[in-house]
C-alpha cells in the first residue's frame, strides 16, 4: 500500500507537517480558523524528531500485521481490509492508551483535549496526505513500497 | 468442518477473524453464559463510572456473527467437554460436536474462604451483569470497601468514585498495583487516588464480614474497621478452567498450551485468560491475562486450528491503565528478581513522572511509565524484538528518546522499510 | 562593549490577527529572530538581527510576516547617506576591513537596461521558433584558421579541443566551501541534464561529483586547491583563475573554521587550516608565464581538454585578452564589476572594475582588430540576469554567458548578502548541517533546469524575432542593439548604434 515516507536527509525541522496535520483534521480546512477558532483542534498525528542536523517526521506505518488494532480494547482501532489503512473510530475510542502501548513507532499521539487517540489516517478525508503535500523541501513522500 | 469456541469475548474475536480471512466455510459456534454481544470487558469500569453507554461497549459492530457466519449460543453455560467424543456438554444437556475446539472461557474471580460471603451486598466486577448490578446499587456517598488494589480494584475504584461513592481499598501488599508498578511508581498513583478521596489501607487484608443479610461493616486484619454499604472482591482472577475439569486436558494454573495454543490433547485449543502459554521474557508458560494477549493468543489458535501454522511471539506482561490525569504504562519485568538485571530510574516527583527500564544484558525487558507515557511502544517494541540497545543505552531515559537515538541504519529498515545491511 | 550606534536595519512585522505560533520563523531563522515568549504567549522579534533574507516570511503558514526596511532615518543628507554613516559607525566599533557578498549593489548604471534589441519587419522576416528549427548549440574552444574539407566533404582539419554546449549558458564558478554541497549537487546535475557546464571554482571537486565530470570546469587558481591529475583529467575543461569581478587583484581566504572534514578532503588541505588563495599565482608575472601554465595543462590533459582563463574586468582587459589568446588559452572569461562572491572586502567589491558590457565590447573589438578573434572563445559574467542580457551579451560579441548570482537565486538565494557569515538560510551559502539541507538538490537542480529551459525559450523568441535561425549568427552583431540615454563616448566603446539612428 501507499505509505508517507520520510527521508531525514532534506528534512528541515520546520514542523509545517505537523500544521498541515492539525489543519486537515480540524473542522475547518483552514490553517488560521483551524487554530484559531477550533475550540476542539486535533492533535498532531506527526510526530517530527529533532537531534539537529538530523531530523525526520514520522506517523503510523500502517503495520500488516498491526499491532494496535489488536490490542484496542474497545474495537476503536481497525485496519480497513481494501486500503490497509489503520484508523480509530474516535467515538469508541475511549483513551486508555492500549495503543500506545504496543505501538513499535511510538505513532499513537495521546490527544489530550479531546481523550482520543490520535494516530494517521493518510488523511482519508481528502485522500491526499497533508503533510507531503505542504513539506516545503519534499522530505517526505507518499509511495508504494518503500524508499 | 465444525468449529466450536467457548467464550465470547477478545480471544473469540481473534480467532474468527483469523479463521474468516482463510475459511469462509467451515461451520463456527459460539457458546457464551454471557447473554451479549460481545462487549468490551475492559469497559465496564467505564460503563460504571458512565462515561460509557451500553450500546458503545460492543467490542465488534452488531453484524459480526452475521457477517462472519458464526452461530451463536448465547445465555447458556457449558458444563463440560468429552474430548474422546469430542462433544461440549452445555447446561440445558445439549450437546454440540466439534471437530476442532478452542476453551476461552477467561478467568473467574478469586474470593477468600472467608466467613459471611453470602451477604446479598458482596459481589465481584468482571461482567457487564456485575457492572450493572453495581451501578443500581451505588448511591452517592455509599460506603464501598473493594478488597484488592489490583488493576480490577483500581479500575472499580475509579468507577465507583465517579458516581460519588466513598471508597476505600484494601490491599494486601505494601502498595497498590503491586504487580505492575515498584515503590515509587506506586507512590505518585498513591498520591493521586489520595487526593480525590479514595482511602488505600495497605498491608493489610479482609478479617471478617459483619452484619446481617448485608454486611454493614468489615474488619481488616490490623484491627480497622470500615463501615460498608457494599463490598467487592478484586481480589484476583484466575482461569476459569471449570469446564475441562476432569477430562485428559492438562492444567496448571491455566490450561497448558504450546507455541500453536494447542493443549495436549488433539484438536482442543486454548486462548486468553484461561490459557498458560508462553512467556518469550520468562522462557517459559505463565498467565498473561490482558486483552491484547487474548486477541492475538485467539488468532493464533484460529489458525491452527485451520491448518495454517502459527506461533504467538512477543507475549509478556503489558499494561495501560490510568486514573483521571494519571497515566501508567508498564510492561515485562518491573522489579528485577535477581541481580542480573540492570535498572535506570529517572524520577521528577514534582511534576508526577517516573521512568523506569529494567535490562537484562543488552536487552530491555521491562519498564514502568508514569505520566510521561508517550511513545511507550518503542521500548515495547525494543522488548518484543530483543534489540540489542548498546547503542544508545545512555539514551533510553531521555523525555523525547525516540527513532532518532536509533543507529541509522535500524531506524531507516523500520521507517522505510529498507533491509539492513 | 559600550553603546553600539548601529539601529536595525530592518523591522520585522507579524501581524498577529494570523500568527498561529506555530513556531515554524523561529524553526527556520538561523539568525535567531524570532522567539517565543511564554509570558505573553507570543511570538516576538528581535529586529536588530534580521538579515531580510525572507526565509521566515516564505515559510510562515499563514503568510504572518513582512519585513520592512527600518523606518529609521537619518536628517537627509545626500552625501551623508544611509550606508556612509553606518559603515563608519561599523568600521568605529570593529577596527575591520568591511566585509561584504554576493555583487556590486551600488547604483552605478546597468548598460544592460541602456541597450534595446532590434526586430525584423517586413523586409526581413521574423522567424517563428515554434515552426522552425532555432539552433543555441554553441562551441567553445580555439577554432582553426581554415577549414579543409576532403571530396566527401568532411571537415579534414583537425579540430582543437571544444565544449559543447546546449545553450549558450554555463554556470560560474562557486567553490565547495564557499557553497554548499547540495548547491553543487544541484549545479552539477542540472549542468548534466541541460547539456551545459558548471564550473567547480577554486575549491576542488568532491569525490562524489566526479560522476558529472563531463560536464565540469575545473578551476586551477593561485591556492592550486584540490588540484591533481585526477582532477583534471575528470573534468571537461580547465579554467586558470587570474582574478574573479567582484575582488580584482584580491585574494580569497576560507577560515579554517569552515575548513571540515569533507572541505579538507576536496580542497587537499589539513581540517582547520586556513584556505589561503593568494592575490596572484606565485608563478604568473607575464603573459609568458601564463602560456606555460596553460600549456602544463595541456600536457597533463593530453592536449584533449580547452584550457580557459578567467579574469576580472579592468581597465587593460582588451590588452590583457589579446595576451591570454596569444598565450594559447582556448577560452577567456571575464568577469564583470557586478559579479557576486562569497566573501569580499566591501569597498573593492564596490569600487574596482568595469562593467562587463564595455569589457566584452572591446575585448571583442580589439580581438577582431587583430585577425585572432577566431582563436578564442568570450565568456562573459558578472550579473547576467535574464535571458535578455544573454542576447546582449552575445550581440556586444560573447560566445556564451556564465551565471552565479542568478543560477543561486534560482536555487532559493534572497540577495541578502550575507554569504559570509556562513548562516545562509537557504542552505546555499553555508556549511552548517543543519542549513545545508534545507536545500534539496532534487528541487535544486529541477529549478536550474526549469530556469535555463525558460530562457532557451525567450532566447529562441527574441533571436526569430530579428529574423536569425542560430545563435551563432548573432555574435558580435552589434547591429542587433541600439543605445538609450548613453553619451556618444559609451555608445562608441560598445560599439552600437542610438536607438533611431
Ligand atoms: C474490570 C476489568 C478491566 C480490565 N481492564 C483491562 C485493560 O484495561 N486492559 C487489558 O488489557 N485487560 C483488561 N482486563 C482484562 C481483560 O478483560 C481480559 O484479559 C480479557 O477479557 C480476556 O479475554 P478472554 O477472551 O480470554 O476471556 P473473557 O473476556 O474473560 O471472556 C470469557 C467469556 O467466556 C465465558 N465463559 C466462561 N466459562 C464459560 C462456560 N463454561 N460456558 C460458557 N461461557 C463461558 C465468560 O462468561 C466470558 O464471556 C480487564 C478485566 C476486567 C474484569
Ligand atoms: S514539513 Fe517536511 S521539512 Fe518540515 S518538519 Fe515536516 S517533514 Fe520536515
Ligand atoms: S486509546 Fe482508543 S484506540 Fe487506543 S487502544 Fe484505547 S480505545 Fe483503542
Ligand atoms: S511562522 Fe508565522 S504563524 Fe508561525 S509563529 Fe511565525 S509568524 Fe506566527
Ligand atoms: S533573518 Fe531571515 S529568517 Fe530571520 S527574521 Fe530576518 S528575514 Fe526572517
Amino acid at each position: 500500500m501507499k505509505k508517507v515516507y520520510a527521508k531525514e536527509e532534506v528534512c528541515v525541522g520546520c514542523k509545517l507537517c505537523e500544521v498541515y496535520c492539525i489543519t486537515s483534521h480540524s473542522k475547518y480546512k483552514d490553517v488560521l480558523k483551524a487554530y484559531k477558532l477550533d475550540s476542539t483542534r486535533p492533535a498532531p498525528r506527526i510526530i517530527i524528531e529533532e537531534e539537529r542536523p538530523i531530523s525526520f517526521s514520522l506517523q503510523c506505518r500502517h503495520c500488516d500485521d498491526a499491532p494496535c488494532v489488536k490490542a484496542c480494547i474497545t474495537g476503536a482501532m481497525q485496519k480497513d481490509p481494501e486500503t490497509g489503512v489503520v484508523t480509530c473510530d474516535t467515538d469508541k475510542c475511549v483513551g486508555c492508551w492500549t495503543c500506545v502501548l504496543v505501538c513499535s513507532f511510538g505513532a499513537i499521539v495521546r490527544d489530550l483535549n479531546n481523550k482520543i487517540a490520535s494516530k494517521c489516517d493518510l488523511c482519508a478525508e481528502t485522500g491526499e496526505p497533508a503533510c507531503v503535500k505542504n513539506c516545503p523541501n519534499e522530505a517526505l513522500v507518499f509511495t508504494e513500497g518503500g524508499i | 468442518m465444525d468449529i466450536v469456541i467457548i467464550g465470547n469475548s477478545a480471544a473469540m474475536v481473534g480467532a474468527v477473524e483469523a479463521i474468516r480471512k482463510h475459511d469462509k466455510t467451515s461451520n463456527i459456534t459460539v457458546i457464551s453464559d454471557e447473554k451479549y454481544h460481545v462487549y468490551s470487558r475492559p469497559l465496564i469500569s467505564y460503563y460504571l463510572a458512565d462515561t460509557v453507554t451500553e450500546e458503545k461497549m460492543a467490542y465488534r459492530s452488531k453484524d459480526f456473527y452475521q457477517k462472519n457466519n458464526v452461530k451463536t449460543i448465547l445465555g447458556t453455560k457449558a458444563v463440560s467437554v468429552d474430548e474422546n467424543k469430542k462433544t461440549v456438554i452445555l447446561e440445558n444437556g445439549d450437546l454440540v460436536k466439534y471437530d476442532k475446539l478452542l476453551i476461552a472461557t477467561g478467568g473467574k474471580p478469586f474470593i477468600p474462604p472467608i466467613d459471611g460471603l453470602d451477604k446479598k451486598n458482596i459481589q465481584t466486577f468482571i461482567k457487564l451483569d456485575e457492572a450493572k448490578k453495581l451501578k443500581s446499587s451505588i448511591k452517592p456517598n455509599s460506603k464501598a470497601v473493594i478488597v484488592g488494589g489490583g488493576l480490577i480494584g483500581f479500575k472499580a475504584a475509579e468507577g465507583l468514585h465517579a458516581l460519588g461513592a466513598d471508597v476505600t481499598i484494601v490491599e494486601l501488599a505494601d502498595r497498590i498495583l503491586s504487580t505492575i508498578l515498584d515503590n515509587e511508581s506506586a507512590s505518585i498513583v498513591t498520591k493521586r487516588l489520595l487526593k480525590d478521596g479514595i482511602k488505600i489501607k495497605v498491608g493489610t487484608t479482609i478479617d471478617k464480614i459483619v452484619g446481617e443479610d448485608y454486611v454493614k461493616e468489615v474488619h481488616l486484619k490490623n484491627g480497622e474497621v470500615l463501615p460498608t454499604d457494599i463490598l467487592i472482591f478484586a481480589i484476583g482472577v484466575t482461569p476459569n478452567t471449570d469446564v475441562v475439569k476432569g477430562t485428559s486436558i492438562k492444567i496448571n494454573r491455566g490450561i497448558l498450551v504450546d507455541r500453536n495454543m494447542k493443549t495436549n490433547v488433539d484438536d482442543v485449543y486454548a486462548a486468553g485468560d484461561v490459557a498458560e502459554g508462553f512467556d518469550m521474557l520468562l522462557n517459559s508458560n505463565r498467565v498473561v491475562p490482558i486483552w491484547p494477549n487474548a486477541y492475538i493468543q485467539g488468532e493464533t489458535a484460529g489458525l491452527n486450528m485451520i491448518g495454517i501454522e502459527n506461533t504467538t511471539n512477543g507475549i509478556f506482561p503489558m499494561n495501560s491503565i490510568g486514573y483521571k490525569d494519571t497515566y501508567i504504562i508498564t510492561a515485562g519485568i518491573i522489579n528485577p528478581p535477581d541481580e542480573s538485571y540492570d535498572v535506570m530510574v529517572k524520577a521528577d516527583l514534582d511534576k508526577n513522572t517516573y521512568k523506569k527500564i529494567v535490562l537484562k544484558e543488552n536487552n530491555i525487558v521491562g519498564f514502568i511509565l508514569i505520566n510521561d507515557v508517550d511513545r511507550a511502544g518503542i521500548y515495547t517494541g525494543l522488548i518484543r524484538e530483543k534489540i540489542d540497545v548498546t547503542p544508545f543505552r545512555n539514551q533510553l531515559l531521555k523525555d523525547d528518546f525516540g527513532y532518532i537515538n536509533f543507529p541509522k541504519d535500524l531506524r531507516k529498515s523500520k521507517m522505510l522499510g529498507q533491509e539492513v545491511r | 562593549m559600550s553603546l553600539n550606534y548601529l539601529t536595525p536595519e530592518f523591522k520585522v512585522l507579524r501581524d498577529y490577527d494570523r500568527c498561529i505560533n506555530c513556531k515554524v520563523c523561529m524553526r527556520q531563522c538561523a539568525n535567531e529572530v524570532h522567539s517565543y515568549d511564554e509570558d505573553l504567549d507570543k511570538m516576538i522579534a528581535d529586529d536588530y538581527k534580521c538579515v531580510n533574507c525572507q526565509r521566515c516570511v516564505v515559510m510562515c503558514p499563514t503568510h504572518a510576516l513582512t519585513i520592512i526596511k527600518h523606518p529609521q532615518v537619518f536628517r537627509e543628507n545626500a552625501n551623508w547617506t544611509y550606508d556612509a554613516i553606518r559603515d563608519i559607525y561599523r568600521q568605529a566599533e570593529t577596527g575591520g576591513v568591511l566585509l561584504s557578498a554576493m555583487g556590486n549593489d551600488r547604483p552605478y548604471p546597468i548598460y544592460w537596461d541602456k541597450m534595446v534589441i532590434n526586430a525584423s519587419q517586413v523586409t526581413n522576416p521574423s522567424i517563428d521558433p515554434l515552426r522552425e528549427p532555432m539552433e543555441l548549440k554553441i562551441f567553445i574552444g580555439r577554432k582553426p584558421d581554415k577549414i579543409e574539407l576532403d571530396e566527401n566533404l568532411n571537415v579534414k582539419t583537425k579540430m582543437p579541443p571544444q565544449l559543447k554546449l546546449n545553450f549558450p549558458i554555463m554556470f560560474s564558478a562557486m567553490s565547495y566551501g564557499s557553497i554548499s554541497y547540495n548547491a553543487h549537487a544541484s549545479l552539477a546535475r542540472a549542468a548534466k541534464e541541460l547539456g551545459i557546464y558548471y564550473n567547480t571554482g577554486e575549491g576542488g571537486l568532491h569525490k562524489d561529483f566526479r560522476k558529472y565530470g563531463e560536464n565540469t570546469i575545473v578551476q586551477v587558481a593561485s591556492g592550486r586547491f584540490g588540484v591533481d591529475r585526477e582532477y583534471l583529467k575528470t573534468a571537461a575543461a580547465v579554467e586558470i583563475k587570474i582574478g574573479q569581478g567582484a575582488k580584482p587583484g584580491i585574494g580569497g581566504h576560507l577560515p579554517g573554521e569552515k575548513v571540515s572534514e569533507d572541505i579538507s578532503e576536496t580542497r587537499m588541505i589539513p581540517v582547520g587550516s586556513d584556505a589561503i588563495s593568494p592575490a596572484p599565482h606565485h608563478d604568473i608575472y607575464s603573459i609568458e608565464d601564463l602560456s606555460q601554465l596553460i600549456y602544463s595543462l595541456k600536457e597533463a590533459t593530453d592536449y584533449k581538454k580547452p584550457v580557459g582563463v578567467k579574469i576580472a574586468a579592468v581597465n587593460n582587459v582588451a590588452a590583457i585578452a589579446s595576451g591570454i589568446a596569444r598565450a594559447g588559452a582556448d577560452y577567456i572569461a571575464i568577469d564583470g564589476f557586478r559579479g557576486g562572491t562569497g566573501a569580499a572586502p566591501k569597498r573593492i567589491r564596490d569600487n574596482v572594475g568595469i562593467p562587463i558590457e564595455f569589457a566584452i565590447a572591446s575585448v571583442d573589438s580589439r580581438l577582431r582588430s587583430e585577425g585572432i578573434r577566431h582563436t578564442i572563445s568570450l565568456v562573459a559574467a558578472g550579473s547576467i540576469r535574464n535571458s535578455a542580457d544573454i542576447i546582449k551579451a552575445i550581440a556586444l560579441g560573447a560566445d556564451a554567458v556564465y551565471i552565479g548570482s542568478a543560477a543561486l537565486i534560482a536555487i532559493g538565494c534572497h540577495m541578502c548578502q550575507q554569504c559570509n557569515t556562513g548562516k545562509c538560510n537557504w542552505g546555499i551559502a553555508t556549511q552548517d548541517p543543519n542549513l545545508v539541507k534545507r536545500l534539496n538538490p532534487e528541487i535544486g537542480y529541477k529549478r536550474l533546469i526549469n530556469l535555463i529551459t525558460a530562457w532557451g525559450h525567450e532566447i529562441q523568441e527574441m533571436l526569430g524575432g530579428m529574423g536569425i535561425n542560430d545563435i551563432e549568427s548573432l555574435k558580435g552583431n552589434r547591429l542587433m542593439l541600439r543605445g538609450i540615454g548613453m553619451t556618444q563616448k559609451e555608445l562608441d566603446i560598445l560599439g552600437i548604434l542610438a536607438a533611431g539612428e
